[in-house]
């Protein structure tokens, strides 16, 4: 018989409708699976195992009383620790934030709260969203559900988004909320054999979400399935005067409307990814993509990105210099950890408050951030790689004219150890090189398992669409997910 | 460019992050690392090229010009404000005396 937990959003929600099991139970057997996890895969930060239950309750006593359900009713879900929760401590996955109780609700919560959806608990996620291993929290490494036959090494569930690929691939959660803001939905989804969607920058509203860099992030939906993806997506989009980014347009029922004929669809295949030194099984599992997409009926076109190369060292610049603006705000005044040596003067509060408050990634990406700003050289850093953004920005804009989406690898690799690439930040950078051009370009793009590697680890592919066609994203990602027939599964050993 | 300790240190200041000399020597061949790979955006011709300001054309909106507007973000919410404040007293942030 299957498991409550084997079910994804759709099944969850269509059972609960039609009277098979109750919301309460499901959240019930999700509460358990969590607390059963959570020793050995750290993917949650706070459990709100009471919260899950009451939006069960609320979920049954609605269909009790036969009024109408919502697209995420009695569906409970992990919300990323970079979501304002109302009364619930948010932190960013920093010390800085430790213990603080946001007095509102992050619109893309509360979207997702009135939608129907329950909250687990707050997901683990690299320190405010900068790191691609999960490793930089100050609340510890999430450990991936995956494993290399025969070998418990501990590997990276990817990140920021790791306390969310984890408990998805895991099945401790159905679905979770992801942010990326240069591959941290799209990567972690690769790593874990799960998929994850990024949005055009502005469906989803920043408002009440931890700020990493402003021009680039942006929340999406990360669950088993691409029909799944496409449910929550929904839920969580829409225009919010409260974010001065926000697109004010309507949500398309991207749902309704998924469709896996490509016939009469071009999808690009850009030459600069194809990297020098690709890891085999990465460059063959693009090629069942592009096989797969033939057999869907697209018509497969050479494309060129000519400056894909400078997009890693342009993101680089910008993201931490908006970042060492965005957590200035950090000063031991308004909010979170404050440490006042003794004798200290208000300068002094400041600095000793960040120096104990901030990871060292965090530190060492506000300090670049500072220096690219800093006078005599903002305009050789900060202006020339906004120039180089707007060239990035304009490949893709000429792309388009000729195909439909793009079709990529997601990651140069599947999921790595732990600690193998901590110890240089530009060894962790690069892992970014294929997720970051779509960022900086604010483009929806979409991560699928392909397939599994020759250590028997998850592959993605991404597919990358024109601004606002969400919808062209989510098909062809359809049509590689019937093709791929991905079904393979972590072992249970937590 | 590079940067040596004395940068480093300026820097450090400038972000208001404390840092004792050994984090601030660890620091300096971190930087020049990632700053040297940065430098590569250099030869790349920009000539005539607008810096991106918006990466997806949107108009900057005014809201409707009345008090508390929206309710979770106008005024009156003075406490709620204070909630988090390591030390708030009387209704204000409280912070180390700055004027001797």
């Amino acid at each position: 018989m299957t498991e409550l937990t084997d079910l994804g959003i759709a099944a969850l929600r269509d059972g609960i409708a039609k009277g098979d099991f109750t919301a309460t139970e499901v959240a019930t057997a999700f509460n358990a699976a969590v607390e059963a996890a959570q020793p050995a895969l750290n993917a949650f930060i706070v459990t709100t195992p009471d919260k899950a239950l009451e939006a069960a309750a609320k979920v049954d006593a609605d269909r009790a009383a036969g009024k109408p359900l919502g697209k995420m009713a009695g569906v409970p879900i992990g919300m990323k620790d970079l979501f304002a929760t109302k009364g619930v401590q948010t932190t960013a996955a920093s010390h800085i934030l430790e213990g603080f109780v946001p007095p509102y609700e992050s619109t893309v919560s509360r979207k997702l709260w009135e939608a129907g959806a329950g909250m687990l608990g707050k997901l683990n996620l690299d320190q405010f969203a900068m790191g691609s291993s999960n490793e930089t929290s100050a609340f510890g490494n999430v450990i991936s559900p995956w494993r290399r036959p025969g070998d418990a090494t501990p590997l990276a569930p990817g990140g920021s988004s790791g306390g969310s690929s984890a408990a998805v691939a895991a099945r401790i959660a159905p679905a979770a909320t992801g942010t990326d803001t240069g591959g941290s939905i799209r990567q972690p989804a690769a790593f874990t054999g799960i998929s994850g969607i990024k949005p055009t920058y502005g469906r989803c509203s920043r408002w009440g979400v931890v700020a990493f860099a402003s021009s680039l992030d942006q929340a999406g939906a990360m669950a088993h399935d691409v029909t799944d993806c496409a449910i929550m997506l929904e839920a969580m989009a829409g225009f919010d005067p409260k974010d001065s980014t926000s697109l004010d347009l309507p949500v398309p029922e991207w749902t309704a409307n998924l469709n896996a004929d490509m016939r009469g669809k071009k999808v690009g295949i850009p030459r600069e990814y194809r990297l020098d030194g690709m890891d085999a099984d990465v460059a063959k599992s693009w090629d069942d993509g592009i096989a797969w997409m033939k057999d869907a009926g697209a018509e497969i076109v050479e494309i060129s990105l000519p400056h894909t190369r400078y997009a890693l060292p342009t993101y680089y610049i910008i993201a931490p210099a908006e970042a060492s603006s965005n957590l200035a705000r950090y000063d031991g005044v308004r909010y979170g950890l404050r440490e006042l040596p003794e004798g200290a003067g208000l300068q002094d509060m400041y600095a000793a408050t960040r120096a104990a408050g901030f990871g060292p990634e965090v530190k060492r990406r506000i300090m670049i951030g500072t220096y690219v700003l800093s006078a005599g050289f903002y305009d050789a850093y900060y202006t020339q790689a906004q120039k180089v953004r707007t060239l990035i920005s304009h490949d893709f804009t000429n792309a388009f004219r000729e195909v439909d989406v793009i079709l990529v690898p997601t990651a140069p690799s599947s999921a790595f150890a732990l600690g193998e690439k901590s110890a240089d930040p530009l060894e962790m950078y690069l892992n970014d090189v294929f997720s970051v051009p779509a960022s900086l370009a604010g483009l929806p793009a979409m991560s699928v398992p392909a397939g599994l590697d020759r250590n028997g680890l998850p592959l993605g592919l991404q597919v990358i669409g024109k601004a606002f066609d969400e919808q062209g994203v989510l098909n062809a990602s359809l049509a590689i997910e019937q093709r791929a027939q991905f079904s393979a599964r972590p072992a249970k050993w937590w | 460019m590079s940067v040596d300790t004395a940068t480093v240190a300026k820097i450090a200041s400038l972000a208001r992050i404390k840092m004792t000399e050994a984090e601030i020597d660890a620091m300096v061949p971190e930087l020049n690392g990632i700053l040297a790979w940065v430098e590569q955006l250099g030869e790349v011709d920009v000539t005539g090229i607008e810096p991106m300001t918006a990466v997806i054309p949107n108009r900057q909106r005014l809201r409707e010009d009345v008090v508390n507007a929206d309710p979770q973000t106008g005024g009156d919410m003075r406490d709620a404000v204070l909630a988090n404040a390591p030390a708030a007293e009387h209704g204000f942030f409280g912070v180390p005396k700055v004027i001797e």
